[in-house]
């Protein structure tokens, strides 16, 4: 793995470049192991003295959560520690990955649901249906030249299918329905503005 | 606002009505499903739906006795509303919990992509990270921007460009995602919700509004939205969600499925969900639906209004979005105390306040009417992406526009320490002990005033932008960016009386209560009575306003300087302007909502206001035993009524009770398929029993079940407050006018909605929903 000193972090393995490549980002991404610990204890210290301000991080648990404890290489000595751990604060966190993992993914999996099956309502379905109806369609949709909304020929469908009744066939009687609701909504929101300005 | 309705008040139905524990005398008289119901866009009618929730009590009461498994009934029956409460509480809280992560994650996904684990946003990926340095906390090799994976450096010009021109690419991306999935899925899903919930919970019916297609796909665009920068809240939408999860559920219990009443009740509760998990306030959520959205609002769904807060908070805090177990970002824990003459700068806030919400809600009404009237509202996709994209090139440069809003609020209420290394807590330490905590007041160094600039530019920004953001065709909220830009004005005008204090603290106003070396002044609190004041201004709220800003802050003994600005902000704005930004949309968009807050001070009188007018054709009745099915069914085609009221003859036009066009059409359409020998010629009576009829005639169609035997009544003299108040304290969609004890006329919602417009100098015809 190249790495390209450009930046402080040059000895940090999380420094990729762009012949690296996206499925490597991601690899490496979904392994992230160094994050994984959902437990701190974190203390900030301002600057004081010659020392600089800095922040210390360690796992330990909450009654150990102090200055002594967690800033390790201590920056002063002797009778100075005892004023350099009042300046600090020290603070116990806890989260949890895995709950934000699994949230994102299943925002991420609907999302992406959605968006096929937008797509596919809007592009295959309508190209779909003038193959299968082919010159009937074609006749009728000729009434109906301005709507290029994607429900437009629910109304059709639902008089076909009223007739047959089992499973698959209530089932797309029932997103027939669906559409025509939702055209109904489309009309009064975004044509009329009858509803919701 | 809160009119309780006397339960003693027994209007229900007598012998026969619907519902009625006299059907079993007669087998033919089962409700006919359909009967009952309502049309789209209409009102319900609160008196019956009332009278049907205590029939089914009193049945369910009375079989109690009969039976062990009837007893269990009715105890689950009571139960159910705690049930149902408790469900609404878990599924909100998750929802939220869901939207606050993913919102997070997704706004960070703008600048970078965290390479030690891809699902975490920037705070997160620097959790754990050792190269976190005092000065630069935000910096970790784990996060890595754009311009790093593109280019693989951080510096320099082209690395800026880089990053400015992926961020303006991801918000871009973001605000056409959600507009699409709004169009395409669920157009009911934009906006802000509050307004049409208000007109929903006063009896209005919008069929599909709190469906689940709305739920999903709010949901998901609400995230898309607030990650695309746009300066739009998530508070709003989060009522929407939480009401469509109380209607959605409410379908998994019988009391609640069938009665659009206790419907209502259930949904005001839901609201008072919403708005706890929006805030992390329980106590303020209920009494902002208390106060804002809720119309009727009986003591009892007080207590479960709190309960179903409650559980949607605990549930949020148990998925725990941000860590440490907070709710809300906005969590501050200083507690210096305020003096006397600080209330002076407060009530300026208040000021402020009042007049950004006057102002604000005027130019947004006047915008939102061109988005209804002219060509600017057949390009919702353009609109939005046009709006993005000058929000993303405008908000780039500045760092205090870049980060999202409530960081930025969190940040301006953040009192400086000596811990904090932000360009805002940039003062010069100048003192020689150190006294921990509490740091007395300091000139300011060169971070803090160039921090003063940008934020008055962001001031300026979010001010402008906002009026253009609110009432798009994506899920909106607007209590984050009032608080913004009230937070923004309120710490600019802190910091100016800190330098203030700290340069002149000879002053006379100074010396008493301010000597050098002390901590007088605290900044963070004017950005908070800042925000208070400007939420207060746009949204008109006062109780709920003040105890939803000190759950949120924690800062119990700030009550009085919160309840200064939020008081001065409203008698500011009412001056301005008479409505809060909720009612002025429900009357752009022209909602029959009866404003129950107001009160009607014209001398007018029923007949002034009563159908028909004078030269109008007589009012259409049914009489009730001489018309066939085919004289009612002309009437119903002929006009558009919703109900008709029936008299005993045409000649004596005396009143024996009101029938509703859509029951009428139900049972005469199921008569005519399931009943045999009803024909056109059959006649119709609404007696208790068939009048005489010559042999050879065909059956007689009864039709009494679906009369309403108390519709009520006024005279034709009666002053119209009285009318006024009679409407608006039961609920009623149509009340009869007598004269003499004769039927003369009617008057419905619609008519004193036109009237109250007409009197206030309104256009009438823009009522709409006729």
């Amino acid at each position: 793995m190249e790495l390209k000193a450009s930046v402080d972090y040059s000895d940090s393995p999380y420094r990729l470049d762009i012949h690296e490549g996206a499925l490597d980002l991601l690899f490496k991404g979904w392994q992230g192991k160094q994050n994984f610990e959902d437990v701190r204890c974190k203390c900030i210290c301002p600057p004081y003295k010659d020392n600089s301000g800095h922040i210390y991080n360690k796992n330990i648990s909450q009654k150990d959560c102090d200055c002594l404890h967690v800033v390790d290489p201590m920056p002063v000595r002797g009778p100075d520690v005892e004023a350099y751990c009042l300046r600090c604060e020290c603070k116990y966190e806890e989260r949890s990955s895995v709950t934000i993992k699994v949230t994102i993914i299943i925002y991420l999996s609907i999302l992406g649901l959605l968006l096929l099956y937008m797509v596919y309502l809007t592009l295959v379905e309508p190209i779909l249906k003038r193959r299968l109806f082919g010159h009937s369609q074609l006749i009728q949709s000729d009434d109906d030249v301005g709507d290029h909304q994607p429900f437009a020929n629910a109304h059709d469908v639902l008089a076909r299918s009223r007739s047959r009744a089992n499973v698959l066939n209530k089932v797309e009687y029932a997103q027939q329905r669906w559409k025509l609701q939702v055209q109904e909504q489309r009309k009064s929101v975004f044509d009329r503005h009858v509803v919701l300005s | 606002m809160i009119p309780v309705i006397s339960t003693t008040e027994d209007k229900s139905y007598n012998g026969g009505g619907i519902g009625s524990s006299n059907r079993m005398m007669d087998f033919l008289e089962e409700p006919i499903p359909g009967v009952g119901t309502y049309d789209d866009f209409n009102t319900i009618d609160w008196v019956r739906e009332k009278s049907r929730d205590r029939d089914r009590h009193r049945e369910i009461t009375n079989k109690s006795k009969e039976s062990t498994w009837a007893l269990i009934h009715s105890v689950s029956d009571a139960f159910s509303g705690w049930l149902l409460m408790l469900l609404i509480g878990l599924l909100s809280g998750s929802l939220a919990g869901l939207i606050d992560i993913s919102a997070h994650w997704m706004t960070d996904l703008k600048e970078g992509i965290c390479t030690g684990g891809l699902w975490f946003n920037h705070e997160h990926c620097c959790w754990n990270s050792e190269h976190v340095t005092f000065e630069d906390r935000d910096k970790c090799p784990e996060w890595n921007s754009w311009s790093q994976l593109i280019i693989s450096t951080d510096e320099g010009a082209f690395a800026y460009i880089v990053n400015y021109f992926m961020y303006v690419l991801w918000a871009l991306l973001f605000a056409f995602l959600a507009v699409s999935l709004v169009k395409v899925f669920a157009p009911y899903a934009c906006g802000s919700g509050i307004p049409e919930i208000k007109t929903i919970l006063s009896g209005f019916i919008i069929r599909g509004y709190l469906g689940k297609w709305t739920l999903i796909i709010k949901t998901i665009t609400l995230v898309l939205a607030v990650s695309s920068g746009l300066s739009l809240g998530k508070e709003g939408p989060l009522v929407h969600v939480a009401c469509c999860c109380g209607n959605i559920l409410c379908h998994c219990f019988n009391k609640y499925r069938k009665n659009e009443a206790k419907r209502r009740e259930v949904l005001s509760a839901a609201a008072a969900a919403g708005v706890s998990v929006a805030f992390g306030a329980p106590i303020g959520g209920v009494l902002f639906s208390l106060e804002e959205v809720s119309y009727y609002f009986p003591l009892k769904t007080l207590w479960r209004s709190f309960f179903a807060a409650l559980v949607a908070a605990f549930t949020l805090r148990s998925i725990n979005p941000f860590g440490n177990s907070r709710l809300v970002l906005f969590y501050v824990e200083f507690h210096t105390p305020w003096h006397l003459f600080e209330l002076v700068p407060f009530i300026l806030l208040g000021i402020f306040g009042g007049l950004w919400g006057a102002l604000f809600i005027r130019t947004n009404i006047a915008w939102c009417r061109k988005r209804k009237t002219t060509q600017l509202g057949k390009y919702p996709v353009v609109e939005v992406l046009v709006v993005t994209a000058i929000t993303a090139i405008l908000a780039f440069p500045n760092e205090y526009t870049r980060m999202s809003t409530s960081e930025l609020i969190s940040e301006l209420f953040n009192d400086c320490g000596l811990l904090d290394s932000s360009k805002l807590c940039d003062y010069e330490n100048r003192f020689n002990t150190s006294k921990g905590g509490e740091l007395p007041d300091r000139p300011a160094g060169v971070g803090v005033y160039s921090a003063m600039w940008q934020l008055a530019l962001t001031l300026i920004l979010k001010i402008i932008i906002t009026i253009f953001t609110f009432g798009m065709k994506i899920p909106s909220g607007l209590f984050i960016p009032s608080m913004a830009v009230g937070a923004i004005a309120g710490r600019l005008l802190g910091v100016g009386m800190e330098q203030l204090a700290y340069y002149h603290h000879d002053w006379a106003i100074f010396n008493s209560w301010c000597s050098q070396g002390a901590d007088c002044i605290t900044p963070g609190l004017y950005a908070m009575v800042g925000a208070a004041a400007c939420l207060g201004g746009v949204t008109r709220m006062t109780v709920s306003l003040v105890v939803i800003m000190f759950e949120l802050t924690g800062g119990l003994e700030y009550i009085v300087p919160l309840m200064a600005a939020a008081m001065t902000s409203k008698w500011v704005a009412d001056a301005l302007g008479r409505e809060g930004i909720y009612d002025a949309h429900i009357r752009l968009n022209g909602y029959p909502f009866l404003e129950a807050k107001e009160e009607f001070a014209h001398k007018t009188l029923a007949m002034d206001v009563m159908k028909p007018r004078r030269n109008d054709p007589l009012l259409t009745v049914l009489t009730q035993d001489s018309m066939t099915v085919e004289d009612v069914e002309s009437i119903i085609s002929e006009t558009t009524y919703s109900g008709f009221p029936v008299v005993v003859s045409r000649e004596s036009q005396r009143l024996v009770g009101f029938v509703l066009r859509r029951d009428l059409i139900i049972s005469i359409e199921n008569a005519r398929k399931k009943q045999d020998g009803v024909v056109s010629t059959s006649v119709i009576y609404f007696t208790e029993h068939s009048p005489p009829m010559p042999p050879y005639t065909p059956p007689t169609l009864k039709l009494r079940n679906i009369l309403d035997l108390s519709p009520f009544t006024v005279t034709d003299l009666t002053p119209m407050e009285i009318v006024v108040d009679i409407f608006r304290k039961l609920g009623l969609r149509q009340c009869l006018v007598t004269h003499n004890g004769r039927l003369l006329g009617i008057i419905t919602k619609k008519d004193v909605l036109k009237h109250i417009a007409q009197m206030a100098n309104q256009d009438p015809d823009s009522i709409l929903f006729n």
